[in-house]
């Protein structure tokens, strides 16, 4: 297991290394994600003991937005006087930019099955 | 500090105060509790267990008069973990791939609408309502990780560091209300919804949807990514174009 750990290590540093060599507006981890699905590509499998480290990583990852989340209390006080504006905003935007893609992703892709299955 | 404990329990809490576990360990429980309730709660999103770890570790914090820093000394233990978790996120992508090659076009479309109107709808409001310049500015990547949006945010003459509250508040929100207009839209494809969720919620909406269904989790990490690289190339093209 802990090759498969060390492999996920390497693939973030490989990541972060490269988008700051090319300088790619996406964080390292997000280009080492890239870099291990090309591997799995490559590879043509998932090994088992990386299943289990990653699914491990994975089974959590919403804890590990909590430290940065309790920074929220640092920052807090930057809203000055924008509190409610901002508020309003991040509510209704979110809402919206789930909603619109949700509904659009799903119009799409039923309708190119069924577009599919009208050829078939 | 609490400042009304007996003298021989204020050495015990100067002792474990100062080292990393005493809030490490607070970081787990409170996560935990977060997850209990969850669990119990049918995995109801508005019982999200990082919505409820936060607002008890603030309380904590302030009540005890405990600075960010204290604590993210044990903290970033776990903080640490965030960049192979999203490496592993390759994993459930390569193995929902059949269906992400499947629908391509969608994926383009829907990416490119939801980025737009994450970022259009957010700054609008906020200027619409009287909001600072620099706040206008530094909402606009709201929907981004928060590594990028904050360099976005710079480039454009926002503060990083209120955007980073803001890419918070929009996960947690995300995460927290995105299940619920997704039901209220009737957005029941599974890759659908996760795709949504990672365009308007990053990494806490996909860590919700990988709670809930691993086609889900596949289609909101790749949702995840894709929109951090557009956003970056879109939001100063749309900034230089309204404003």
């Amino acid at each position: 297991m802990l090759n498969y750990l060390t492999l996920i290590f390497i693939c973030q540093l490989a990541g972060e290394a490269f988008v700051v060599a090319v300088g790619l507006p996406v964080p390292g981890p997000v280009m080492g994600m890239a870099l291990l699905f090309a591997g799995l590509m490559i590879h043509g499998g998932i090994p088992e003991d990386l299943q289990k480290v990653g699914g491990a990583l994975l089974a959590n990852l919403s804890l590990l937005f909590v430290p940065a989340g309790t920074g929220i209390m640092v920052h807090l006080s930057l809203l000055t006087g924008d509190g409610i504006a901002v508020s309003v905003a991040l509510v209704v935007s979110t809402v919206a930019t789930i909603a619109v893609t949700g509904l659009l992703m799903q119009f799409l892709t039923a309708r190119k099955g069924s577009a599919k299955s009208d050829a078939e | 500090m609490p400042s009304d404990l007996p003298a021989d329990l204020k050495d015990v809490w100067v002792y474990l105060s100062a080292s990393p576990l005493l809030h490490l360990t607070l970081t787990l429980v409170a996560y935990q509790a977060g997850m209990w309730i969850y669990t119990r709660g049918k995995l109801n999103p508005l019982l999200n267990p990082v919505l409820f770890a936060v607002v008890v570790l603030v309380a904590i914090l302030l009540a005890t008069g405990t600075s960010y820093e204290t604590f993210f000394e044990g903290a970033q233990f776990v903080h640490f973990l965030l960049g192979p978790a999203t490496v592993s996120l390759a994993i459930p992508l390569y193995r929902q791939f059949h269906r992400v090659r499947e629908s391509g076009m969608a994926i383009a479309v829907s990416l490119l609408s939801g980025a737009a109107t994450a970022a259009i709808s957010a700054m609008a409001i906020a200027w619409a309502l009287g909001a600072a310049r620099t706040t206008v500015i530094s909402i606009g990547p709201k929907s981004v990780t928060a590594p990028v949006a904050m360099g976005i945010s710079d480039n454009l003459g926002g503060l990083p560091s209120l955007t980073a509250v803001m890419v918070i508040a929009t996960g947690i929100l995300g995460a927290a209300l995105g299940p619920l207009v997704l039901d209220a839209v009737r957005v029941k494809d599974w890759a659908s919804r996760g795709f949504a969720m990672g365009t308007g919620a990053h990494g806490i909406g996909t860590a919700r949807a990988l709670q809930v269904n691993e086609i889900a989790g596949a289609f909101s990490g790749l949702a995840m990514g894709l929109n951090a690289l557009a956003t970056a190339i879109l939001l100063p093209l749309l900034w230089a174009l309204f404003f």
